[in-house]
């Protein structure tokens, strides 16, 4: 099967042309979209929108503070729930699993975060909305916690195993027991790179919105208790971006621009931690 | 006399300390298997009522009628898969080009600067996908994309009909966006474990380019490239925000892609917070049961097709 020097050349010129093709493909309506979200997010956003809360469909102005603090508080909740099961299960996996444990708990892990959103919503609502007889932003954490907790798993655990052993030995041989080894060295010298799971997991979450739809429910006012239905941006983005009114369209790009902001700003501040940090 | 005051004392207190920590942890490691159990037995446990009147039928039949207490999840099940496999179709072989593009084809520098952009926008949430979709390339499709397809292209019975704008070839559209970031990360991983000695051993043998990454790269990665897939059908799958935001909710099974469809996610997404009925809550569990386990499926397939390239479940997540 020889064939001539040319042919081949056309061949291998035509394949690189068909990636960069594939690869424009790729980039072309991402670059979009970002270009949409700034654009009509920088012409939407305005004081009011971090002040006030949203007003009554057909009239002009109005916010998303009520969301924001709404999201806010849930995924300050979701992470006192996920922090402490993904960080010591990470512990528990790295120092003390045998090695069918372990590999049964990663699975797992890893099969819950490809598990669909609205799966963890629905979970949450026969497990707290049907007891408790009612939407509540506690059940929209749980919710989110169920989202947070393998990628905290999962990430920690990659961190704590870079850990040399010798710095574990080292510890013990000063006496120290091996519960304050593992707290007070492992799981401090891998400080940065847990604190960047931390962070891509509140990233993460912070976006979701399925979730929440049959648990936290949204609000068009403030909540004054965790035991209530609760605004988030997500929810109210999506409330906006369905509805037919052109303000409320408006209100949508801000807070589309809003959470990419606070997503990229996670991502990077992530990304810093793991990356210039490594040699404290 | 000072030491038996001492030592007992500390013995206690160290044996403790361990074991405690041992047991929290453990317990917070093994709550993770106990969460996909929980999940599995909840959805099942509330999707009895609907497994006990409708059985097979549930699957099989199309009526959907909450009022009548009559539901058939077909449109659904057919809205999902059509959606997902068309759009992965048209995104894996985009994201394998731009995943060799990135690793093999343009300067570093240039892959150093896509690839972290890529991750990134894998990062958006979908209900921004969303957002963007109906408020923007849903009016572009009804406007100019649809009305031309029609016209050229409407002899097939893919293009029937009137342009709506929210329909299949929207959904189809904004998954195939979604899953392109995901495939192209984790191929791009993938092409990265391919041993360099197997890429000089073609090169050294007078091939292209393209005939190493042909003979070299693609046969070394190939399950690991098809888990990428995989992975992405299961985000496609799942994807509820963006699809209902686009896909324009109608419950029909039309081989046309220009009418409006639906899917799983979506009729969950829409009608669970309303169910009135225990019957109409239940066939939603229902179908989130059906989600749930195709899903478990895809992504246990897909994982293990993932490590079985990058060195067993400590490689690339």
């Amino acid at each position: 099967m020889m064939r001539s020097v040319a042919f081949r050349k056309i061949k291998n010129h035509l394949a690189t042309l068909l990636m960069l093709m594939a690869t424009a493909a790729v980039l072309i309506p991402l670059g979009l979209i970002f270009f949409h979200i700034v654009k009509m997010g920088i012409s939407s956003v305005s004081l009011d929108f971090f002040r006030e809360i949203p007003k009554p469909p057909g009239e002009v102005g109005g916010g998303m503070a009520n969301g924001m603090v709404g999201s806010l508080v849930m995924i300050g909740m979701a992470s006192l729930i996920g922090l402490p099961v993904g960080v010591f299960g990470a512990i528990y996996l790295v120092e003390y699993g045998g090695s069918k444990v372990s590999t049964a708990v990663r699975f797992a892990a890893d099969v819950l975060s490809g598990t669909p959103s609205i799966i963890t919503g629905l979970v949450a609502y026969s497990l707290l909305v049907v007891p408790m007889k009612g939407f509540s932003a506690l059940a929209g954490s749980v919710a989110l916690a169920l989202i947070m907790i393998p990628i905290v798993l999962r990430t920690t655990e990659e961190q704590l195993k870079m850990v040399p052993g010798t710095l574990r030995e080292a510890s013990l041989a000063l006496g120290v027991p091996f519960w304050r080894t593992s707290l007070k060295v492992t799981l401090r010298s891998a400080m940065s790179g847990v604190l960047t799971g931390i962070l891509l997991a509140i990233a993460r979450v912070a976006g979701e919105t399925a979730p929440l739809l049959f648990t936290a429910l949204g609000n068009q006012f403030w909540s004054k208790k965790v035991t209530e239905p609760m605004a988030a941006m997500p929810l109210q983005i999506f409330n906006f971006a369905i509805s037919p009114y052109e303000d409320w369209h408006r209100l949508a790009w801000a807070g589309a621009l809003m959470l990419v902001t606070v997503m990229f700003t996670l991502s990077l501040t992530a990304r810093y931690f793991s990356s210039g940090r490594r040699s404290d | 006399m000072p030491a038996n005051h001492v030592q007992p004392i500390q013995r206690v207190k160290r044996i403790n300390g361990d074991l405690i920590f041992r047991w929290l942890t453990a317990l917070f490691a093994l709550s993770i298997l106990a969460i996909l159990a929980l999940m599995l037995f909840e959805m099942a446990s509330q999707s009895v009522p609907s497994l006990r009147k409708f059985g097979w039928s549930f699957v099989t039949a199309s009526e959907w009628d909450a009022v009548e207490g009559v539901f058939g999840a077909l449109p659904y099940l057919y809205g999902s898969v059509v959606s997902s496999v068309l759009a992965l179709l048209l995104a894996t072989p985009l994201s394998i080009g731009a995943a060799l593009f990135i690793t093999e084809i343009c300067p570093k520098r240039w892959g150093a600067v896509i690839a972290p952009l890529v991750e990134l926008l894998a990062a958006i949430p979908s209900v921004i996908y969303g957002l963007w979709g109906v408020l923007v390339m849903a009016p572009w499709l009804q406007s100019t994309v649809e009305p031309w397809l029609i016209e050229h292209l409407g002899f097939i019975p893919l293009f029937l009909g009137a342009p709506y704008g929210v329909s299949m070839l929207a959904a189809v559209f904004i998954l195939m966006i979604m899953v392109v970031p995901i495939i192209t990360s984790i191929t791009k991983e993938v092409l990265l474990a391919v041993p360099q000695s197997q890429k000089e051993a073609a090169i050294g043998l007078g091939a292209t380019r393209w005939e190493m990454i042909r003979v070299a790269i693609l046969p070394y990665g190939k399950s690991g490239i098809l888990g990428a897939a995989i992975l992405g059908l299961g985000r496609a799958v799942g994807e509820t925000m963006a699809v209902t935001m686009v896909i324009g909710n109608a419950p029909k099974i039309s081989l046309s892609l220009l009418s409006p469809a639906y899917t799983m996610p979506s009729v969950i997404a829409n009608e669970f917070a309303e169910a009135t009925t225990k019957l109409h809550g239940s066939a939603l569990m229902e179908i989130g049961l059906i989600l749930l386990i195709v899903t478990l499926i895809i992504n246990a397939l897909a994982r293990l097709l993932i490590w079985s390239v990058s060195k067993g479940p400590g490689g690339a997540a």
